[in-house]
C-alpha cells in the first residue's frame, strides 16, 4: 500500500458510519434510520409512513405498504397474480435462477417484482402499477414486462390513466436479452396509451435505475419522484470507473434530476397522495 | 499474400494463434518462390488451401467469448464503411438541435440501390485517436436525439430506415445523465414503435443492452454471424452475478448472447453469414451479404401500409417474453 492510499483509507474512515442493520430488539420494536442512525419506534415510523421523522429519509416499501398508503380502502383489484417468472434460460449464477425465483416468492410472498391493478385514488379511478425493491431488487425480466403491457392494455380498454411506482435496479440478468426486450415491449405500450389520449404518471422511488429509467420510468406525462432516490441510468460505479473523476454531491438524486429538468415534481411521501389525486382531478375534468 | 499474413499477425486473437503458424510456413514458401531457387507455385497454393481450411475449422467452433472478440475486433467493419460499401450518395447529418452533435452515433440520408433511405448507425473509431473522438461507439443522449430526428425525417418523408448496431452500450457519464440518458432512450423506444415506415435494424458488432436497442426497434431486426447482443456485457454480468469480471466466460454463455441464440429466442428473426474468418477478414463482402439481407426483407415490408407497418412492428415486441401462468 502506498502512503497516499494510506492516507485516503483514513479519510474514509472519518465519513459517517451508515449502517443497515436494524437495533437488535425483540419484536423489532425499535428501527434505527438507515441513514442518520437514529432509533425510531417501529410505530410511529409506520404512522409517518415509513418517513424518518429526523431526516426525512424515505424507506423503502412494499408494494403491500404502498396500496395502504395510496389507494382508498379496498378499491384495489389486482390483476394478473399468477403471472410468474420462468427460468427459460437454466441460468445459474451463484444460484440457480429457479431457486431464486422460489425464495423471493417465499420471502416476499409476492409472484414476482410489480403488483398490478385497477384502484381508486381520492375516488378517481386509475390502472396501478407497483414494483417492489425486495423481489429481486424489483428487476424487470418477462413478468414486470408483460403485467405492465397488460395493464397499459386494460387502461387504453377500459379509459383509465396508468400510474406506475419504479423500485428497480434495471433488467434481471438472469433473463438475458429477454429482460431488454421487455423495455421495448412497456414503452411501446405506453405509445399505444398516448395513442389512445389517457395520461400517465410515473413515479421514481428509491432506486429507479437501468433498464427500467431507460423506458418505462422516464417516459410519464408527469414524472414525479420522492425525495433523495437514485435515478440514473448507468450505475455511479460504472460512470466513476469509466470516466475516473468523483461524482458531484447529489448526483442521480431526485432533487439534482429535478434541477437537470429530468423531474416534474419531488414529492415528499405525506404528499403523494394528494398530489396524485390534484393530477388525476386535472385530468378527469372535461 | 506475404503482406497479408504480417498485416494479419498483429491483430490475431488468440484462437486464431494456430494460423500463425501455418502463416509462417506460407511465408517462407513465398520467399524461397521469390527468390527464383525453385518453383513452389503449387506448395504455396496448397498451403493456402490448408490456411483456408484451418480457419474455417476455427470460426465453426468459436466458444461465446471467442464470438464477443470477433464481435469486438479492432478491424471488424464500422457502420461507416459498411455504409460506405452498401449505399450510394450518403450525406451525413448531423446535431440533435437542442445541444450537440454526437459522433458515436452517425445518422443521414442515401441510396439503396435507386431508394431513397434513412441510414444510422453506432460508429466506433479504428485508432485511439479515433475512438476517443467517438467515445469508443458509446453514444451520449445527443446521439439518440439526433437519431430519433432522423427518423422523424424518414417518417416525413417516406423513406424506409436502416440501422446498424455495434456498441457496447450507452455512454456512462456525468454529463449524459445530466442530459437525460434514460430518458433519451426510452423516449426513442416508445417513438419508434410508433413509426409508420419500414424499419430494419442491423446488429454488427456488439449489441450493447439500452444503447443498442435506443435505435434497433426495427420490423426486422438481422444479425451478423459473430456479433452478440446482450442486456448487459459478459464483464458487467459477471462481476455483478459472479462477483468477479474474470468469469465473463461463464456469463458469455449463461446468458445467450449469440446470434444462433437469439434467433432460437426470437429476437432476431435472421442470421447473416459472415466471410470464412469473420466480417475483419473481408469486410466488403460483408457489407455486400449485409446488404442482400436488407433489400430481401425490406422488400415485403414495402408492400405494407403505415398502420401495418406499426401493428407489425408491434406485434413482434408485445410478443417477446417467457412467463409461466396457471
Amino acid at each position: 500500500m502506498s502512503i497516499h492510499e494510506w492516507f485516503k483509507r483514513k479519510q474514509k474512515a472519518k465519513e459517517p458510519v451508515q449502517t443497515r442493520e436494524r437495533l437488535d430488539i425483540p419484536g423489532n420494536l425499535w428501527v434505527k434510520c438507515y441513514k442518520c442512525g437514529q432509533a425510531i419506534f417501529s410505530r410511529d415510523l409506520e404512522a409517518n409512513l415509513k418517513v424518518c421523522p429526523k431526516c426525512q429519509y424515505h424507506f423503502r416499501l412494499t408494494a403491500g405498504e404502498r396500496i395502504r398508503q395510496l389507494v382508498d380502502e379496498g378499491t384495489f383489484k389486482e390483476i394478473d397474480p399468477k403471472v410468474r417468472s420462468r427460468d427459460f434460460l437454466e441460468f445459474k449464477d451463484s444460484r440457480p435462477y429457479a431457486k431464486r425465483i422460489e425464495a423471493s416468492i417465499l420471502k416476499s410472498s409476492l409472484s414476482d417484482a410489480i403488483v398490478t391493478g385497477t384502484c381508486q385514488i381520492a375516488k378517481q379511478p386509475a390502472a396501478l402499477g407497483i414494483m417492489d425493491f425486495s423481489f429481486m431488487g424489483g428487476s424487470m425480466g418477462s413478468v414486470v414486462g408483460e403485467k405492465i403491457a397488460r395493464l397499459i392494455e386494460l387502461a387504453c380498454e377500459k379509459k383509465l390513466p396508468v400510474i406506475i411506482l419504479s423500485a428497480s435496479g434495471g433488467a434481471r440478468m438472469q433473463e438475458g436479452i429477454m429482460s431488454l426486450m421487455q423495455m421495448a415491449k412497456t414503452s411501446a405500450a405506453l405509445g399505444k396509451l398516448r395513442e389512445t389520449g389517457l395520461p400517465y404518471v410515473s413515479i421514481c422511488t428509491d432506486p429507479t435505475t437501468g433498464g427500467t429509467s431507460a423506458s418505462y420510468a422516464m417516459l410519464g406525462d408527469i414524472n414525479i419522484a420522492e425525495p433523495n432516490a437514485l435515478i440514473g441510468f448507468a450505475g455511479p460505479r460504472v460512470i466513476e470507473q469509466t470516466i475516473r473523476q468523483k461524482l458531484p454531491p447529489g448526483f442521480q438524486r431526485s432533487e439534482y434530476l429535478l434541477e437537470h429538468g429530468m423531474i416534474d415534481v419531488v414529492c415528499h411521501r405525506k404528499e403523494l397522495r394528494l398530489t396524485l389525486s390534484r393530477i388525476l382531478n386535472w385530468f378527469n375534468e372535461r | 499474400m506475404k503482406d497479408k499474413s504480417k498485416k494479419l499477425s498483429g491483430i490475431m486473437l488468440d484462437f486464431e494463434k494456430p494460423l500463425q503458424e501455418l502463416y509462417d510456413k506460407l511465408d517462407n514458401l513465398t520467399a524461397v518462390s521469390d527468390e527464383g531457387k525453385l518453383e513452389m507455385t503449387e506448395e504455396i497454393r496448397l498451403m493456402e488451401k490448408r490456411i483456408e481450411s484451418a480457419r474455417r475449422d476455427i470460426y465453426s467452433k468459436l466458444t461465446p467469448i471467442q464470438i464477443v472478440q470477433v464481435a469486438r475486433h479492432m478491424k471488424r467493419p464500422t457502420t461507416l464503411e459498411h455504409i460506405d460499401s452498401i449505399f450510394t450518395d450518403f450525406v451525413e447529418l448531423h446535431g440533435d438541435r437542442n445541444f450537440a452533435d454526437d459522433p458515436a452515433l452517425v445518422t443521414g440520408i442515401a441510396k439503396l440501390d435507386s431508394r431513397s433511405v434513412v441510414v444510422m448507425g453506432h460508429q466506433k473509431g479504428r485508432t485511439t485517436k479515433e475512438n476517443i473522438y467517438r467515445r469508443f461507439g458509446m453514444a451520449n443522449p445527443e446521439g439518440y436525439r439526433k437519431a430519433l430526428r432522423v427518423m422523424r425525417i424518414a417518417e416525413r418523408y417516406n423513406k424506409p430506415i436502416i440501422s446498424f448496431i455495434d456498441t457496447s452500450g450507452a455512454y456512462p457519464g456525468i454529463g449524459a445523465e445530466e442530459r437525460g440518458q434514460a430518458e433519451a432512450i426510452a423516449k426513442n423506444l416508445r417513438e419508434m414503435a410508433e413509426l409508420t415506415v419500414p424499419f430494419i435494424a442491423v446488429v454488427t458488432g456488439e449489441g450493447g443492452s439500452g444503447g443498442a436497442l435506443g435505435i434497433g426497434m426495427g420490423n426486422r431486426v438481422l444479425m451478423l454471424e459473430f456479433a452478440i447482443y446482450s442486456v448487459i456485457s459478459p464483464e458487467g454480468c459477471a462481476s455483478i452475478l459472479f462477483r468477479d469480471a474474470k468469469r465473463a466466460n461463464e456469463a458469455a454463455v449463461a446468458m445467450k448472447i449469440t446470434a444462433p441464440d437469439l434467433l432460437e429466442l426470437g429476437v432476431v428473426d435472421e442470421i447473416i453469414k459472415e466471410p470464412i474468418g469473420g466480417a475483419h477478414s473481408d469486410g466488403k463482402l460483408t457489407s455486400h451479404l449485409i446488404k442482400a439481407a436488407i433489400i430481401k426483407n425490406l422488400d415485403p415490408l414495402l408492400k405494407l401500409s403505415h398502420r401495418e407497418l406499426i401493428a407489425d412492428r408491434y406485434n413482434k415486441f408485445r410478443k417477446m417474453g417467457v412467463f409461466l401462468e396457471d
